[in-house]
């Protein structure tokens, strides 16, 4: 099978869009929800889940054939959770204080849904290759829309993005004034909702 | 005991799992249709909350912490392995015992009960335990003793119930409204979901 064929071509770009895992599979909400009030974060948590999806799916693929059925979940939580301590290191030693902002939602990267979602649609059944690229599609999915939550709620909560100001203070000569309501927990599910509503209403066909 | 009243109260209104941490989104969104599927799993996940939190806080403690096991080794980046380990042995041995002592409990919550293990919520509660261990003791979130740990285990679990067995009767009730095309199921949902974190935002600050 060539590296890029039709079909792999499409395992990577449907996780982007139609097959989004946010909007369409409705897996990994948790953290997704958590960590978008500022931009900076939500990439890093992002690039986070991208890089353990992508070697997750794998390594699971590639040790497939001998996983026991009985215990293919323990064994799935076992490679995710090891591979999450590393990713978490990682970000201790070189972006503290991101790590820090994340607090305990790197920890539960582990019991992210895309992952167990991914690892058993898709990996437990195809070759390593297409299961990176499964992988690799689907943590971008997760990171775009994560972005596009995180870059609205900094911009209005705050007037900022990636912690620049953006805004220029004549604005708020003029009496404009932060949305405060956009930094809490509430307007997050809801900013997820406009966007599943938006994204529905253009590309979602009825079946 | 005032402490542990307090982080009873602080963990169901304040510090919820749904509402302010968002964990347990995905089985809270694909579970809540119904009030009586959203009982039973709410009730399944206080258990589990109530039994992994003091263990896995013995385990910190105990264990993994600081010259815990040998004199000047740190062993808290092992925490996530073991933490889930023991959550999916714990939800394993649940299933068991209800499946023996009570087989009708057992077909009501079906695949659930499995699911429980990767319910963020779970993971959650022992990471946040993990966090709060450091915090000093006349904080009303720190978690200092074992019955700490277990009335925040039952509270976050008691918390998650009452958001999940809300939202299933709102849903109910949903079913009959007219809602646009594209901002059906769960669109709606998550704008629903939202409407009442604000309304839970008003118990910031509770103090006992």
């Amino acid at each position: 099978m060539a590296l890029f064929s039709k079909q792999n071509k499409e395992v990577f770009t449907n996780p982007l869009n139609l097959d989004n895992p946010i909007l369409i599979q409705v897996l990994g909400i948790c953290s997704a929800l958590a960590v978008t009030s500022q931009l900076k974060p939500a990439i890093v948590m992002g690039l986070a889940v991208t890089i353990i999806t992508a070697f997750s799916n794998v390594i699971i693929s590639i040790i497939r054939n001998t996983i026991p059925n009985r215990i293919r979940i323990v064994v799935q939580l076992v490679v995710v959770a090891a591979l999450v301590t590393i990713v978490s290191q990682i970000l201790k030693a070189f972006a503290y204080d991101v790590s820090v902002q994340l607090s305990v939602y790197v920890g539960l990267i582990i019991t992210n849904c895309i992952l167990m979602g991914r690892l058993e649609a898709f990996a437990m059944m195809n070759k390593p290759w297409p299961s990176f690229l499964d992988g690799v599609g689907n943590g971008l999915g997760y990171a775009m829309i994560l972005v596009i939550v995180g870059a609205l709620r900094e911009f209005f909560g705050r007037g900022s993005l990636m912690g620049f100001q953006i805004l220029p203070q004549s604005f708020y000569d003029f009496g404009y004034v932060n949305n405060g309501m956009m930094t809490m927990p509430a307007m997050a599910l809801i900013l997820v909702g406009v966007v599943i509503w938006v994204h529905r209403a253009y590309f979602y066909k009825e079946k | 005991m005032e402490h542990a009243i307090s982080l009873l109260f602080r963990s169901i209104f304040v510090d919820n799992m749904i509402f302010a941490f968002f964990l347990g989104m995905c089985s809270y969104l694909a579970v809540s249709k119904t009030v009586k599927t959203s009982l039973g799993l709410g009730l399944a996940v206080t258990f589990v909350l109530t039994v992994t939190v003091p263990v896995n806080y013995l385990l910190q403690t105990k264990v993994l912490g600081p010259d815990c096991l040998v004199p000047g080794v740190d062993l808290s980046y092992l925490s996530f392995i073991l933490f889930i380990a023991v959550i999916a042995g714990m939800v394993q041995l649940v299933e068991m015992t209800v499946e023996k002592y009570s087989p009708s409990l057992y077909a009501a919550l079906g695949i659930f009960l499995p699911l429980i293990a990767v319910n963020c919520a779970i993971m959650g509660a022992s990471l946040f335990m993990q966090q709060r261990i450091l915090l000093e003791p006349t904080n009303s979130q720190a978690i200092t003793s074992i019955w700490d740990a277990v009335v925040y285990g039952f509270g976050s679990g008691i918390g998650w119930t009452l958001a999940i067995v809300a939202m299933g009767a709102i849903r109910e009730k949903m079913q009959y409204s007219d809602v646009p095309r594209p901002l059906q199921g769960l669109g709606i949902v998550f704008i629903t979901v939202g409407l009442m974190a604000m309304a839970m935002m008003c118990f910031s600050g509770l103090n006992i």
